[in-house]
């Protein structure tokens, strides 16, 4: 496998996650909306061992595995746990509607392109474009984080502008020092169990996961 | 002069004209027996167009040179259409006339006339499905042009021949493009919206509320109907051999190759076979949306389209 080929495939799961990215910021059920995260962190994962075997840094491998077990088999269950025990049935309802939010989209991706062309001038790793999708991961789980109302779907938003940072440490630099992505990892998986308290808590005193009752936590006045 | 592309631009008219009823059969074969229901069988849209050629005209008192003429329009571009897509072979005297946005065009003309049809003899059904249908190609429309753009600038070319053979000669680094599984995948999402299959519409179907391109022939009759019919499955044929051109195009013949056709006749075969049992499944699989979510899947294949686009600058 020659470099040029290697690239060519990390374009292609580039253009994956991108797309999984954008299948979130439409999807309008829940399930759906996990599963894709899913398949985002399995294109991630296979993404990174590509670039571990083709740059031979073995540590990616690990951080590669680390993802699949993480985003594409915890996480995942967790949420979808959470989810059954909530009782979460019904579609999402977003703040902007969804053909607006992909025009959005796409203008994020240009402007992400646009951001990232000094760096695509100066960098030398044939991974160089990619740096543009994952910027663009990151931007679109924020778009998410603001269109929905729903706090599941918000944090769904959060993990997968997560998983666009690691995309782009893993493109831009062949990847983090382990250490810090172990750190990560632990702090996402923290985070979701923290998540799962709150999301009890939200759903105990407002009856509903909707963040906007959240507006009225204030004393009359 | 050298005769052989005219040979083969007629030749390539004929397989349109003779194969499409076939491949309507085709699809509507798969699709019963993935529902478990008895077959009518592959030459079942014949019969139909034959029994319908032997009909009477019932005419509206009020219908006006439009309704009359419309099904030979139709007819016309659409047969049209077929001489510019490289079925069989790339060398077509008439693909240096008209490039794929030309295509659109003619495709644009058939619907519009077809829309004017429905409005003409002035009954309701007929303005329902013509404002359908324009509002589905309203959408589907920027989205085709979109993936088409995107084909284009792949293989630097928009005639349809070109993008054939660029393609079809490419290496491997260049087949896994994730530009052009973008577009094909918009591709995929236009063809069904279109030809009106079923997550968009649904052609077996003469229910009031859900009809499209059915509602607004729904006064034809006669050998104006089997001339409508049969340009709607000459246009399904088209999108699926459009479709085989510009993403698959391998087996297709080169220029000046005449030995190639018959081959590329057995690879048409063998690709046309298996979009229509993709298409079977897909009409299996999927409901028919309600109207105002075709909005968002079209616009979705928009998104798509131009994602394709945005990536060729992007990772290519």
């Amino acid at each position: 496998m020659n470099t040029q080929t290697t690239a060519q495939i990390i374009g292609f799961l580039a253009a994956m996650v991108l797309l999984t990215a954008f299948g979130m910021l439409v999807q309008r059920r829940i399930y759906g909306l996990i599963h894709l995260f899913a398949w985002q962190g399995l294109f991630l994962s296979i993404s990174t061992a590509i670039v571990g075997y083709m740059t031979g840094r073995h540590h990616l491998y690990i951080s590669s595995v680390l993802t699949l077990t993480l985003k594409v088999i915890l996480l995942p269950y967790i949420l979808n746990v959470l989810i059954h025990k909530l009782k979460i049935r019904k579609e999402i309802d977003t703040v902007v509607n969804v053909p607006l939010t992909m025009l959005i989209g796409i203008a994020l991706v240009i402007l992400s392109y646009h951001l990232t062309a000094p760096v695509r001038e100066l960098s030398t790793f044939v991974t160089r474009s990619v740096l543009a999708i994952a910027l663009a991961t990151v931007m679109i789980g924020l778009l998410m984080m603001i269109t929905r109302r729903h706090a599941v779907t918000q944090i769904i938003g959060f993990l997968a502008m997560e998983n666009g940072l690691f995309f782009a440490a893993t493109s831009a630099t062949y990847g983090m020092p382990l250490v810090v992505e172990l750190g990560v990892a632990i702090d996402v998986l923290i985070a979701a169990f923290i998540f799962g308290i709150f999301f009890f808590h939200i759903n105990t005193t407002f009856d509903s996961l909707d963040v906007e009752y959240m507006a009225r936590l204030k004393e009359e006045d | 002069m050298n005769l052989s592309p005219l040979v083969i631009e007629l030749m390539q008219l004929l397989v349109l004209l003779a194969a499409a009823p076939v491949f309507a059969g085709w699809v509507k074969t798969v699709k019963c027996w993935s529902q478990g229901r008895t077959s009518p069988g592959l030459l079942q849209p014949y019969r139909d167009i034959a029994k319908l050629f032997s009909k009477d005209m019932a005419l509206a008192e009020n219908a006006s040179w439009i309704f009359r003429f419309t099904p030979y329009i139709v007819f016309g571009s659409t047969l049209l259409a077929g001489g510019i897509i490289p079925i069989l072979s790339v060398d077509l005297p008439l693909s240096a006339t008209a490039d794929v946005i030309a295509l659109v065009a003619l495709f644009a003309i058939a619907r519009f006339f077809t829309a004017l049809a429905g409005m003409d003899i002035g009954t309701a059904f007929g303005g329902m499905g013509a404002s359908r249908e324009m509002m589905v190609a309203s959408l589907a429309e920027p989205a085709m042009l979109m993936a088409v753009f995107t084909m284009s600038l792949a293989s630097k070319s928009t005639s349809l021949s070109q993008i054939a053979q660029v393609i079809a000669h490419s290496d491997i680094h260049m087949v896994l493009r994730p530009s052009l599984a973008f577009a094909f995948i918009a591709f995929v999402m236009i063809a069904l919206a279109e030809t009106g299959r079923i997550p968009v519409d649904n052609p077996a179907t003469h229910l009031e509320l859900t009809m499209i391109h059915e509602a607004m022939i729904l006064e034809y009759s006669g050998r104006h109907l089997a001339l409508i019919e049969w340009a709607g499955m000459m246009k399904l044929f088209l999108f699926m051999s459009l479709g085989a051109a510009a993403f698959f195009p391998w087996g297709i013949a080169d220029e000046g190759n005449m030995l190639a056709v018959p081959m590329a006749l057995v690879y048409l075969i063998i690709k046309l076979g298996l979009a229509g049992i993709i298409l079977a499944l897909i009409e299996t699989g999927l409901a028919k949306m309600r109207l105002f979510r075709v909005t968002e899947f079209l616009g979705a294949a928009f998104l798509l389209a131009t994602l394709g686009m945005l990536s060729h600058f992007i990772l290519e």
